[in-house]
């Protein structure tokens, strides 16, 4: 396939717009998405080629926009809505939760709602405890929707396509430091010309390794690629496994990396307690304990609020220096 | 109420509204019968005394507006022609309920088929999905009208200030019933609203506001068409304040005489919504006695079968539970 490198926030605007070019039904709205672009310019010319009528700004009201949603998709639409960042889930929480993840269970099968909630978490961006969040942790308890975290362009641009053509609610989580931080792996990378998809639900072996796995999602596999280039240096050789979907998750090819390294890192940017980690340990201890070699190691902010300052959030972060320290003493 | 809106309706019409009303308070009182029994477990909202709401309004529509019902919905299910079997199936929990089983009372009027996909137990929180629903009938350049029945508690949520300001901001077709039966559970809602009236705060949102008596069944059914009409003409939401009551309590558990005084309830009794429309009809020589008791004797005989066949249903299989949680499978 004929490829060419577009940065994260253009891969997802392309995506967006094939499926709009595609499918009339789908249709964007949110804070600030039309005639601004968006505030990272995802949405970017959006309103320019589709128009006011598929493409909508909407006032500051998350419930309402989420609400929105989820009718739109019941009166046959496949609309695409934005939280502008992850934190202000919160405020719009039973629409995602009681009724965006439960409507179709509850109902005996018989409503579906073709829906994509786009919205993106900006750790590493010093924006503070309350515009940082990465809170998809939380959504595990809300089965019925499905969530899904691209770390780059490629991913992005074929998960957004598939989250749209999906017949359940998407929760599609950006990650707001690869829009941004030129320094990281996902910022930009090759995206093919030609059409593709990429399945929700499936894992992704972004390098090969044989002597520890490194579990991670978003923004942390842009840490995990660094550390294995500087694993490879002293001789390790790290396999990253870019969960991609958090929900459902791809247990399967955790449990085949692990067969093969027989240790495990999970590195992601939950706070520690009852992080996708812990999900992701405990299910490994649960079924695939005999495998391992080494105790897990995961790698997390730890249960505090981001602070804000730019050098503390550092600190607070997980990077690749952390995750290259604990692959040493799992090997050693 | 005035005689001239009578003879615009046929006595047909009239009877199957008659008939509905009758239909909702008799499937109640089964359901709080069945409740006191131990056969029903679980939150049960019963809708007697609420029936002008629920007939008056969805008699107005066409088959492919939307409904959007809540945990005392069961009268909006009957009165939208949702089988009351299913619906009995569905609030004792059994598999040939609406939803299976699974949603049980509070969401025992959910038909995709007669249009009804969703009602919501968390107060408010079905406003803004009817506002989404006017999007796509928008969207789609339909005539239709997404309409969401909720109760006077519900004005006070955030759900509701951001639906209405929404629906008004983008002239969506949605029609906002607001059943006002005066409590939310047992809080007079008097106490709790800032407002003038409910009906004053949906106005400042400038939307078309009408207040009805809900137990007049013919005013319903006449302002509803008239907010229709509005709305079909492209004109933007409209909210109709049906002022109600709750004969019984909020719940099952709820013995209600502690906090509404019997002043109040008689007051209310005498305005009772079948009783009005029995003696509409009657003065105007469309329905005898005879004609009334026979309507009754009938759906008795059909809720004895429709319960005897319920009770001895089976529940749904627990293994394919699973399989109802996505639509699309990974």
């Amino acid at each position: 396939m004929p490829v060419r490198e577009l940065t994260y926030v253009e891969a997802i605007n392309e995506g967006l717009r094939e499926e709009m070019r595609r499918d009339d039904r789908v249709i964007v709205f949110g804070e600030e998405v039309a005639a601004s672009g968006g505030v990272y310019k995802v949405t970017k010319d959006l309103l320019k080629e589709f128009g006011p009528k598929r493409v909508l700004d909407t006032p500051i009201s998350e419930i309402a926009i989420l609400g929105a949603a989820i009718g739109a998709a019941l009166g046959g639409l496949r609309p695409v809505a934005e939280l502008m960042f992850f934190d202000f889930a919160g405020i719009a929480f039973d629409q995602l939760v009681n009724h965006a993840a439960k409507m179709r269970f509850m109902s005996g099968g018989q409503v579906k709602l073709p829906m994509v909630v786009r919205t993106q978490y900006s750790l590493g961006r010093a924006y503070g405890s309350q515009h940082t969040q990465f809170l998809a942790a939380s959504f595990l308890q809300a089965p019925g929707l499905k969530i899904v975290a691209p770390a780059t362009p490629w991913d992005a641009k074929g998960l957004i396509k598939s989250s749209i053509r999906d017949d359940d609610p998407v929760l599609f989580v950006e990650c707001g430091s690869l829009y941004v931080n030129k320094t990281y792996y996902g910022y930009k990378g090759p995206v093919s010309e030609e059409e593709y998809l990429i399945p929700i639900g499936r894992a992704d072996v972004k390098r090969k390794g044989d002597d520890v796995t490194i579990v991670a999602v978003s923004r942390t596999v842009s840490e995990a690629m660094a550390a294995a280039e500087q694993l490879a240096d002293k001789g390790i050789n790290a396999e990253v496994v870019d969960l991609r979907t958090i929900m459902p998750m791809d247990y399967e090819s955790i449990i085949a990396s692990v067969k093969k390294t027989n240790r495990l890192i999970v590195a992601e940017d939950s706070v520690k307690t009852g992080g996708i980690s812990a999900e992701v340990a405990s299910y490994i201890c649960e079924y695939a304990f005999e495998y391992l070699e080494a105790p897990i190691i995961r790698l997390n902010s730890p249960p505090m609020p981001a602070p804000q300052s730019v050098e503390l959030e550092r600190k607070y972060l997980v990077t690749a220096d952390k995750i290259v320290s604990a692959a040493i003493r799992l090997v050693e | 109420m005035s005689s001239r809106q009578q003879l615009l309706l046929s006595r047909d019409k009239l009877l199957t509204m008659l008939r509905k009303m009758i239909e909702i308070r008799m499937f109640e009182e089964r359901v709080e019968r069945l409740y006191r029994e131990g056969h029903i477990q679980g939150p049960t909202h019963l809708y007697i005394g609420q029936e002008g709401v629920a007939v008056g309004v969805i008699e107005a529509l066409e088959e492919d507006d939307v409904v959007i019902s809540t945990y005392r919905g069961h009268g909006h299910g009957i009165a939208r022609g949702v089988p009351m079997k299913a619906i009995l199936g569905e609030i004792l929990g059994k598999s040939i309920g609406t939803c299976k089983g699974l949603g049980g009372s509070m969401h025992a009027p959910i038909s995709a088929e007669r249009n009804i996909p969703l009602a919501t137990a968390i107060v408010g929180s079905g406003i803004p999905i009817a506002v989404g629903v006017g999007l796509a009938f928008k969207y789609r350049e339909r005539q239709n009208v997404a309409v969401v029945f909720f109760g006077d508690g519900a004005v006070n949520t955030g759900a509701f200030h951001e639906a209405l300001n929404l629906a008004a901001v983008w002239k969506l077709p949605v029609l906002f019933v607001c059943e006002n039966n005066l409590y939310a559970m047992s809080t007079p809602i008097k106490s709790v609203l800032a407002s003038e009236s409910i009906s004053a705060r949906a106005a400042s949102y400038r939307i078309t506001t009408f207040t009805v008596l809900g137990n007049d069944v013919l005013e319903v059914y006449e302002t509803t068409s008239r907010a229709l009409e509005r709305i079909r003409a492209g004109n933007g939401p409209a909210f109709i304040e049906c002022c109600t009551y709750r004969y019984r309590g909020h719940g099952g558990y709820d013995v209600s005489t502690w906090y509404r005084p019997k002043e109040e309830v008689e007051e209310w009794l005498r305005r009772d919504p079948i009783d009005m429309l029995v003696e509409r009809m009657k003065s105007s020589g469309m329905l005898t006695d005879e004609e009334k008791k026979k309507i009754e004797d009938d759906i008795a005989r059909q809720l004895d079968s429709i319960v005897e066949e319920v009770l001895k249903s089976p529940v749904y299989d627990y293994e394919k539970l699973s399989s109802l949680i996505y639509a699309s499978p990974v």
